[in-house]
């Protein structure tokens, strides 16, 4: 199990080169990479992403833990950053691995789903006409609903 | 008691500080709350409507009902928006 929390961009075909480097016991690997959206009508200029240190790598640890219970993951890999990125640059990589493909796939599910609502993150958009804060989605809650 | 509060997101905007170290008598969020809301027209407007507020203690969510005796860092903040 590994997680960072970082400021600085990461380069994912190594993070998952490393990571699919496992025991002969793996049968699956599953990554998700979520990155910076633009819009074509309002542009993104950049995005600030402010946490919480100290709670947000407690938090995500409780979040993997479960998650390798849950699916009896072999392993899995947090990375999310902070701090001013822009427009196609890497916010987060998920990768779960286990014996059978099912298990990745959602436990790699779980994981986006908590850390989208329960890691202590928040994002702030700023475009050529301001600035705002992220809000929260409705939808995300309801996702959540679907581990219990 | 002396406790560390933490502000986050539009909430640090809205006070105008990260953290601060607040005296407090509290037993609850809702008491701390109270008394942060007394402490002028920045804090009063930042925590009006608190049906979507957050807290943690000491890292651990909690809600506004929460026990803080003896707590050493409250957070505030809006609800997350992570991954």
């Amino acid at each position: 199990m590994k997680l960072s929390v970082q400021e600085e961009p990461f380069f994912p075909d190594g993070k998952i080169g490393h990571f699919s480097n496992q025991n002969q016991e793996t049968g699956a690997i599953v990554t998700f990479l979520g990155k910076v959206r633009s819009d074509l009508e309002n542009p993104l200029e950049y995005m600030l992403i402010e946490h919480y240190p100290g709670m947000t790598e407690k938090v995500i640890e409780k979040i993997m833990a479960e998650a390798v219970k849950r699916w009896n993951l072999i392993d899995c890999l947090v990375i999310h950053r902070y701090g001013k990125l822009t427009p196609g640059e890497d916010i987060v990589l998920v990768a779960t691995s286990s014996k059978h493909r099912r298990e990745a796939f959602e436990a790699a599910d779980y994981l986006m789903d908590f850390l989208k609502s329960r890691a202590p993150f928040w994002k702030k958009e700023v475009t050529q006409s301001g600035e705002s804060w992220v809000e929260s989605k409705e939808i995300d809650e309801v996702a959540l609903d679907r581990w219990k | 008691m002396t406790v560390r509060v933490l502000y986050f997101s539009w909430l640090r905007e809205r006070i105008g500080v990260p953290s601060e170290s607040i005296e407090t008598e509290a037993v609850r969020v809702n008491d701390l709350l109270d008394e942060l809301r007394k402490k002028g027209e920045r804090y009063k407007l930042a925590f009006t409507q608190t049906s979507s507020l957050c807290v943690a203690i000491d890292q651990e969510l909690g809600d506004m009902d929460s026990d803080i005796t003896g707590a050493e860092e409250i957070a505030f903040f809006p609800p997350m928006t992570g991954g």
